[in-house]
């Protein structure tokens, strides 16, 4: 078994890491209002809507500059929500059927832009809006555990990582100061409106905000692992908390812990079974993160399978 | 902040002997579909008093309701609270809507619930301070449901959720309220307390408009009546309205044996 | 993918796509018509996602066999049994859980998904593999469809269909009123079972034709446009499986007769098409006829007076 050595894994497996927290921890927070207002498959349009608004940005800018592809890729997710909610309401369509026309819709535009002129020439790689390009991510700065202490080091910190951080402040910002709203709106939206705040807004709001998040956290982790992230930690911190504060909290801490045991699980796991090369990253999160949301399943102390099978055999006795 | 401002400029109330209604309605219809489920229905409430909204199943009764407050479309017609356009006044309006429109898996408690109502007096974007805490508490005391004020709102019974919607309109302290079918399908504890409460209010000088489903008590708690079939039938203090003829117009030959007057 | 030809120069290669993708769009217009009207449209997204594992193994397991890598049947076998399990797992998770149905059928999707990815990269590690083909199943290989599988594709499709008009009276039990049925002693799981297997038959008849994604499409775009223009299911059978039909065969002669218009993507722009053109003009249920509708009673209103 042989592990990296410091260098390497200083350089390159910790801004993976600390990328993959950030992005996870992103979508686990945003991802709380779309579970609680059964929207959770929105992260799922959001990830195949964005097709055409990326290709679009390339073939616009004509450049691979990361940029105007993330523009194109806001846009066209923007665009997305939008329309879905259109939909919804012009045509009085449901919402799984809304989103489902749109956002496939959206994807075949998008393979079609792929196939045109320049998009042709240049490989848009698949696998990297798949699965994200963590490996890609490096850190030249350390030298050593004990360079981590010199604040001088953490300035040459790569793009995504501060990229991605810095989403993750915004959000957490926007959440804390607004908590109330955001959960007035998934609650009640009847009562928001009679309160006089609009519902229909802080819902296209919670929707961009999402688009935000899994834009952000594509490039480095790709579309499968935002769509999980937007889920499962909410889910999984839904079975175990009856309150708001608890609920975000929990989904946090549900998202760290993925992201950093899925990394290392992904990376390190194989050799453990003599497997010469890494898992990619974004796969393993994804599956723990399923796999943690199976535990909650199975074993939450109240809202779990097991625990309501205690209490119906409980209770059994005493209502016969 | 500037919201609160306008928030105090807003949620006027005319003085008591202008003799301004709390709720004018004019020529409002709602269409459903293809069809009409509410006509042209032109009224005024009483100020002060209690109003059970009565009507047939599907004689728009929830919509009437729910066309007033803007959470369904209007054909036409327009909506005055004390004079001025509903959106101006919302700080003025509360409502306890039919209890099967939210999710009682939600991760909020009794109190969270009841606290919901003051958002609107908080502002947006403000923290929720002690004394607005205070004021749930004491609304849901008012219900009889302080003891479960933590209690997730899952937990409790169909009663007690009732008891916690009422207690969030309380919390709302507004001089208009709406409640839908508040009554339906409660234990007897609970329409005890509802009962008791709605008298408080109608003490304090609100208005409460209540779509009630049973003819049999709106003499007993309410003092004026809305009887719509699709289209007002009639209006008036409980005494002169709730009569053979109307009740005839209303729901047809079968409930003409429950008029006052018979 | 295929350079474009004039109509005159297409040879059996067309021909034979050509059938396969309406087959394909028939039956998916039709059996999607229950999905849609029972809000549950995107457990196609789900069960499409789904397959990727299963299709891996199955690959494995070829190979652990001996057998030819792209062995469709085995490939669609691992495909449908994959997406089988989760099916189970999201009505699992919805009925003991407290979890609402869509996030049950994100996270079985998203989890599926990145299980299959895990496994993609396992094999694309191993020497002996030639995992070309399998990347073909997200973006749809119609251009390279062989004459027996467009057979094959026809076949399921058929077998679709027929489920369907068998059991036409159970489903639109089920579709209409579950609670209804199940009160009243039908065995609505089995019903439910049943359409599911038929749903999962088209959607694994559909990934080697138009992918993953693209399938999805298919199984919701011409359903969802159909309820536009009427109130009665059997109407709103034909009329999904005549817009599916339609997409597919415009769609295939589009892509062939231009280039690089790859064909499952143009078969779903042009259901999308039929889908907006009818939100806006059906008869029925059209924005410009409800539009007409409201108008007209608020004259009446105003005439009334």
């Amino acid at each position: 078994m042989i592990l990296p050595d410091t260098q390497t894994f200083l350089s390159v497996d910790l801004p993976a890491m600390l990328a993959a927290l950030f992005a996870c921890l992103s979508c686990a927070l945003v991802g709380n209002f779309l579970v609680l207002r059964r929207q959770s498959l929105m992260g799922d349009a959001i990830s195949h809507a964005v097709l055409p608004g990326i290709v679009a940005g390339f073939l616009v800018a004509g450049t691979r500059d990361t940029l105007p592809m993330l523009t194109g890729a806001l846009v066209a997710a923007v665009s997305a929500g939008l329309l879905i909610e259109l939909v919804r309401r012009l045509g009085k369509v449901e919402a799984g059927a809304a989103m489902g026309v749109v956002f496939t819709s959206l994807f075949a535009l998008g393979v079609i832009l792929i196939e045109q002129g320049p998009a042709r020439q240049v490989d848009l790689d698949a696998d990297c809006v798949l699965y994200g390009q963590l490996e890609g991510i490096l850190w030249f700065g350390p030298a050593g555990w004990s360079s981590l202490l010199d604040p001088g080091t953490w300035a040459s910190l790569p793009r995504q990582v501060v990229q991605l951080a810095t989403v993750f402040a915004f959000c957490l910002a926007i959440v804390l100061i607004f908590l109330k709203e955001l959960t007035l709106v998934s609650f009640d939206p009847a009562l928001a409106d009679t309160l006089g705040l609009r519902s229909a807004l802080v819902q296209h709001g919670i929707v961009a905000l999402a688009a935000l998040c899994a834009i952000a956290a594509f490039e480095a982790v790709g579309s499968i692992l935002v769509i999980a992230m937007l889920i499962c930690p909410a889910a999984t911190a839904r079975l175990l908390c009856d309150r708001m504060p608890a609920q975000i909290a929990l989904s946090l801490l549900a998202g760290a812990i993925t992201a950093i045991g899925g990394y290392m699980l992904g990376a390190f796991g194989p050799m453990l079974v003599g497997f010469d090369h890494s898992v990619g990253a974004a796969g393993s999160i994804a599956t723990l993160s399923g796999l943690i949301l199976a535990l909650a399943i199975l074993f939450a102390p109240r809202y779990g399978v097991l625990a309501r099978r205690r209490l119906a055999r409980a209770t059994a006795p005493a209502l016969a | 902040m500037a919201m609160l401002q306008r928030l105090r400029t807003r949620n006027f109330i005319p003085p008591a002997d202008a003799g301004v209604s709390p709720l004018c309605v004019t020529g409002l219809s709602v269409a459903y579909h293809r069809q009409l489920a509410l006509r042209d229905v032109s009224w005024a409430a009483p100020t002060g008093g209690l109003v059970a909204v009565v009507g047939p199943n599907g004689a728009g009764k929830s919509t009437f309701l729910k066309a007033v407050l803007g959470l369904v479309p209007a054909l036409a017609g327009t909506v005055e609270v004390y004079g001025r356009p509903l959106a101006q006044q919302r700080g003025l309006i509360g409502y306890v809507p039919q209890r099967e429109s939210v999710d009682w898996d939600f991760p909020v408690n009794a109190l969270d619930v009841v606290t919901m109502g003051r958002y609107g007096m908080i502002g947006w974007g403000r923290r929720i301070t002690g004394a607005h805490k205070r004021a749930g508490m004491a609304a849901l005391d008012r219900v009889g449901m302080a003891d479960y004020a933590r209690r997730q709102i899952g937990q409790l019974s169909g009663g007690q959720q009732q008891r916690v919607f009422l207690a969030r309109a309380l919390a709302q302290e507004a001089r208009l309220y709406f409640m839908d079918e508040p009554l339906a399908g409660v234990d007897a504890a609970t329409e005890q307390t509802i009962l008791a409460v709605l008298r408080e209010l109608e003490a304090e000088g609100r208005t409460v408009i209540c779509v009630h489903h049973d003819l049999q008590t709106v003499a007993a708690t309410f003092d004026h009546v809305l009887m719509l079939n699709r289209t007002l039938v009639a209006a008036g203090p409980v005494a002169t309205t709730l009569t053979d003829a109307n009740l005839r117009l209303a729901y047809g030959q079968r409930a003409s044996g429950l008029s006052l007057l018979s | 993918m295929m350079e474009g030809l004039p109509f005159a120069a297409m040879g059996h290669n067309t021909a034979m796509v050509l059938a396969g993708t309406t087959a394909l769009g028939i039956a998916a217009g039709t059996v999607g018509c229950f999905m849609v009207l029972r809000r549950r449209a995107l457990v196609s997204d789900a069960l499409s996602h789904a397959t990727l594992p299963g299709i891996v193994i199955a690959f494995l397991v070829g190979l652990a066999l001996g057998v030819e890598g792209r062995s469709l049947p085995l490939l669609l076998l691992g495909a449908a049994i994959s997406g089988a399990l989760a099916v189970a797992a999201i009505q699992a998770i919805t009925r003991w859980t407290r979890l609402p149905e869509d996030a049950a059928i994100g996270a079985v999707l998203s989890c599926f998904f990145g299980i299959g990815v895990v496994l993609l990269s396992v094999v694309q590690a191993l020497p002996a593999a030639n995992a070309a083909g399998l990347k073909g199943f997200i973006f749809g290989q119609t251009a390279a469809m062989r004459s027996g599988e467009a057979a094959t594709l026809a076949v399921l499709a058929l077998a679709a269909l027929a489920g369907v008009a068998l059991f036409f009276k159970e489903l639109r039990l089920l579709a209409f009123d579950e609670g209804f049925a199940r009160a009243a002693g039908w065995p609505t799981g089995r019903f439910d079972l049943g359409l599911m297997a038929l749903v999962t038959l088209v959607t694994v008849a559909g990934l080697q034709t138009v992918g993953l994604v693209l399938i999805i499409a298919l199984l919701i775009t011409p359903a969802a446009a159909a309820r536009f223009w009427t109130d009665r299911l059997g109407i709103m059978l034909l009329v999904a499986g005549l817009i599916g039909g339609l997409s597919g065969g415009i769609g295939a002669l589009l892509s062939a007769r231009f280039q690089n218009l790859p064909a499952g993507a143009i078969i779903v722009l042009v259901a999308a098409c039929f889908f907006m053109a009818s939100l806006f003009f059906a008869p029925a249920r059209g924005l410009l006829a409800r539009t007409l509708r409201r108008a007209r009673l608020r004259a009446s209103l105003g005439a009334a007076r």
